[in-house]
C-alpha cells in the first residue's frame, strides 16, 4: 500500500484539495508553454502574425523584439555582435528571468519539459529504479564547452545540436528529422537516465539556473513545520536536491525560502502537498 | 532523505570522517575529470562537424546581405525572422537531414529565386546583423554568381534565339548583356550569347528559374566556385598603360600595315578603308569597254 502511494505522489493533495488544486499549477504551466507554441504558429498556420520568428530571437506585433540570452552569448563569443533590435531584445529577457528566475524558462516556456516531463511520469507509472549515473555538474561542463566552441571554431556549434531550439524551430519551421532527437530525449529519460537530460545535461538550462541564482520570484517552504515527511514534493520535483535546505533547515536557521538556482519555480511540490507547506512568494519575504 | 544522512555524518568517528573526507576528494576529482574529459571529447566532435556543415551544396543560396560562410555561422542564430519577413516565401530554415547548417536559412534558385525587395525586409528583420543592414542598395547583394555553366546544351550557342535569361534578369543589360557571335554551323547567322557581367550580377537566381531546359543551363553558383582570380603576378599591358598613361614595357610602338599609299586599316572603323580622294581616281574605268580598248592598244604595240 505504501509504496502503491509513493508511486503516486498526490494522491493525498487530490483527496484534500480536488483535481485541480492538485494539478493546478502544472495546468498553468502547460497552458503556458502550448500557449507559446501557439502563438508563434497563428501566423504560420492561420496567417494571423501576433508573433514572428522563434524562442532565439522573435517580433511581437511587430514592435517588441526578444531575443534569447544563452543563443546571443554563444553568437558573442564568436565575435558576432547583435544590432540593436537584438541588443533590446536580449536586455528585455534577461530582465525578465532576473526577476521571476531563470529556470522559469525550463518549466513555463520550453517544449522539451512536456518530453521530459511526460518521460519521468512514465518511469514512475513503470516503477523504474534503475538509473544510470552523471553529475549533475555536467550541464555546466557542457555550457562551458557551448560557449568556448564559438571563439576557437567561430561558429555558434551548439545551435546545430541543441535539442531544445530544434524542437521549438522545429515544431514552428519544420521538423525534418528532428522528431527522432526528441523521441532520443524521451527514451533517454525513461530508460536510462532519470530526469537525464534536463537535470544533467541541458545546457540551455544550467545557462538559466546561472541568471536564477538571485531572483526575486521564489517558492518558499513557508509552513515547514507542517510537513508530514510524505516525501510527494522530492518525487516530483525536477531538481529534488533544491528542496531540502528550506524544508529540513529550519534547526539549521536556513530562510524557508527555496533559493537554488535550479529551482525552476514550476510549482509541482505546491500542487503535490497536501499540508500546503509551500507557495509562492519572493526573496524580501522569508 | 537526505537529512538522515547529514545525522549519519556527524555521528561517525573522527577516523572514518578523514577515510570519508579523502575517498569524497578522489571521487570528486574523478568525477571532475570523466565530466571534463566527455565535454572535451563531445567538442571535438562538434567542432569538427561545424566546420564541415560550412561547406554546403552549391545550390544553396543565402539570402541577401549574408555574411561570408565562416562569419555567418558565427552570426546566425536561426531564429527565422528573415524567413518570416520575405513576402514572396521564397527563403527556408534548413530542418535536421537538410545538407545545410540545420536552422539556417537559404533559398534554391531553381525553386524560387530572391525577388530583390527595394528596402530588403529579410536583412532588416536579421536581429544579429547575419545578413547585413549595411546592404542598403539591392543591387549590390553578391548572393552568389550566374554561370553559364553548360554551353554544349545553352541554345542560344545552338544559334536558336532565346535570351530567357537575358529578359528576366533585374539588372537586365549590366548584369547580362548579348553578345552576338558568327554561327559557324550555318556560314551566315548570328549567335545570340548570354553573357553575365560579375560586376552587376547579384545572384538572385531569376535566370536560372526561368532557363527554359530541363535543367538550368545558367546556374548561380557561390561566389568563391564562380570566380576565377587573376592574382598579383598577371599584368595586362592595355590596361596598365591607361594607368600609367605609356607603356610600361616596350617602346610603344603603333603597328603598322604595308598598305598601298592612302590605305587604312581599322578593325574597328570597318577594316581597310581607301583614301576618300583616291576612290574617284580609280586605275579602272566605269565603262568596261575601256579596258578592252585598253588591251587592244596594249597588244597591237
Amino acid at each position: 500500500m505504501m509504496v502503491e502511494q509513493k508511486q503516486q505522489p498526490g494522491t493525498q493533495a487530490i483527496a484534500k484539495k480536488g483535481w485541480f488544486g492538485a494539478y493546478k499549477w502544472l495546468i498553468f504551466r502547460r497552458i503556458s508553454q502550448l500557449g507559446i507554441l501557439a502563438l508563434f504558429l497563428m501566423g504560420p498556420v492561420f496567417g494571423i502574425w501576433i508573433v514572428k520568428g522563434n524562442m532565439a530571437s522573435s517580433l511581437t506585433l511587430d514592435i517588441l523584439p526578444l531575443s534569447d540570452p544563452y543563443v546571443m552569448l554563444q553568437g558573442l563569443m564568436s565575435g558576432n555582435v547583435p544590432v540593436t533590435s537584438g541588443l533590446i531584445g536580449v536586455t528585455i529577457v534577461l530582465v525578465f528571468y532576473l526577476l521571476v528566475g531563470g529556470r522559469v524558462y525550463c518549466s513555463w516556456i520550453c517544449p522539451v519539459n512536456i518530453v521530459t516531463d511526460t518521460a519521468g511520469w512514465v518511469r514512475r507509472k513503470l516503477g523504474l529504479k534503475v538509473s544510470s549515473h552523471f553529475a549533475r555538474s555536467t550541464r555546466y561542463w557542457l555550457l562551458a564547452l557551448t560557449l568556448i566552441l564559438p571563439p576557437i571554431t567561430g561558429a555558434i556549434v551548439w545551435e546545430l545540436f541543441n535539442p531544445v531550439s530544434l524542437m521549438f524551430r522545429g515544431i514552428i519551421f519544420g521538423m525534418g528529422w528532428a522528431w527522432m532527437v526528441i523521441v532520443a530525449i524521451f527514451l533517454f529519460d525513461i530508460f536510462i537516465s532519470q530526469r537525464g537530460w534536463c537535470g544533467h545535461l541541458c545546457p540551455v538550462g544550467a545557462f538559466y539556473s546561472l541568471l536564477g541564482t538571485k531572483s526575486l520570484l521564489r517558492v518558499s517552504a513557508a509552513k515547514r513545520d507542517q510537513c508530514d515527511d510524505c516525501n510527494d514534493c522530492y518525487v516530483v520535483c525536477p531538481e529534488p536536491k533544491v528542496i531540502t535546505p528550506a524544508l529540513k533547515g529550519a534547526d539549521k536557521g536556513i530562510s524557508p525560502l527555496i533559493d537554488d538556482g535550479n529551482c525552476t519555480n514550476c510549482g509541482r511540490c505546491i500542487d503535490v502537498c497536501d499540508e500546503d507547506v509551500f507557495n509562492f512568494s519572493n526573496r524580501f519575504k522569508s | 532523505m537526505s537529512n538522515t544522512q547529514g545525522r549519519g555524518d556527524t555521528a561517525q568517528t573522527g577516523t572514518s570522517l578523514k577515510k570519508r573526507a579523502t575517498l569524497n576528494r578522489r571521487k570528486f576529482l574523478g568525477d571532475t575529470l570523466k565530466s571534463a574529459c566527455g565535454a572535451g571529447l563531445l567538442g571535438l566532435g562538434m567542432g569538427t562537424y561545424s566546420r564541415q556543415v560550412e561547406s554546403h551544396p552549391a545550390w544553396v543560396i543565402r539570402p541577401p546581405g549574408a555574411l561570408p560562410e565562416p562569419e555567418f555561422s558565427g552570426a546566425c542564430i536561426r531564429c527565422g525572422l528573415c524567413v518570416r519577413d520575405c513576402p514572396y516565401d521564397m527563403l527556408r530554415l534548413a530542418e535536421l537531414g537538410d545538407s545545410v547548417a540545420m536552422g539556417t536559412p537559404y533559398f534554391v534558385a531553381r525553386d524560387k529565386p530572391c525577388e530583390m525587395c527595394e528596402h530588403i525586409p529579410c536583412a532588416a528583420a536579421c536581429p544579429t546583423n547575419a545578413l547585413s543592414h549595411e546592404l542598403d542598395n539591392i543591387d549590390d547583394a553578391r548572393m552568389g554568381l550566374a554561370v553559364l555553366i553548360d554551353q554544349e546544351e545553352c541554345i542560344a550557342f545552338q544559334g536558336l534565339r532565346c535570351e530567357v535569361c537575358f529578359n528576366v534578369c533585374p539588372v537586365q543589360g549590366d548584369a547580362i548583356t548579348i553578345e552576338m557571335q558568327h554561327n559557324r554551323r550555318s556560314g551566315k547567322h548570328a549567335l545570340f550569347i548570354p553573357v553575365v557581367h560579375s560586376d552587376a550580377c547579384t545572384g538572385c537566381g531569376k535566370c536560372e528559374k526561368a532557363c527554359i531546359l530541363e535543367e538550368a543551363a545558367i546556374k548561380v553558383l557561390p561566389m568563391e566556385l564562380a570566380k576565377g582570380l587573376v592574382g598579383e603576378h598577371y599584368r595586362f599591358g592595355w590596361k596598365q598603360k591607361k594607368v600609367a598613361g605609356k607603356s610600361l614595357v616596350t617602346p610603344d610602338v603603333e603597328h603598322r600595315y604595308n598598305l598601298p599609299e592612302g590605305v587604312t586599316y581599322d578593325y574597328n572603323k570597318g577594316g581597310l578603308s581607301l583614301p576618300p580622294e583616291s576612290s574617284d581616281a580609280s586605275p579602272y574605268s566605269s565603262n568596261p569597254l575601256d579596258s578592252l580598248k585598253k588591251l587592244q592598244e596594249q597588244e597591237s604595240k
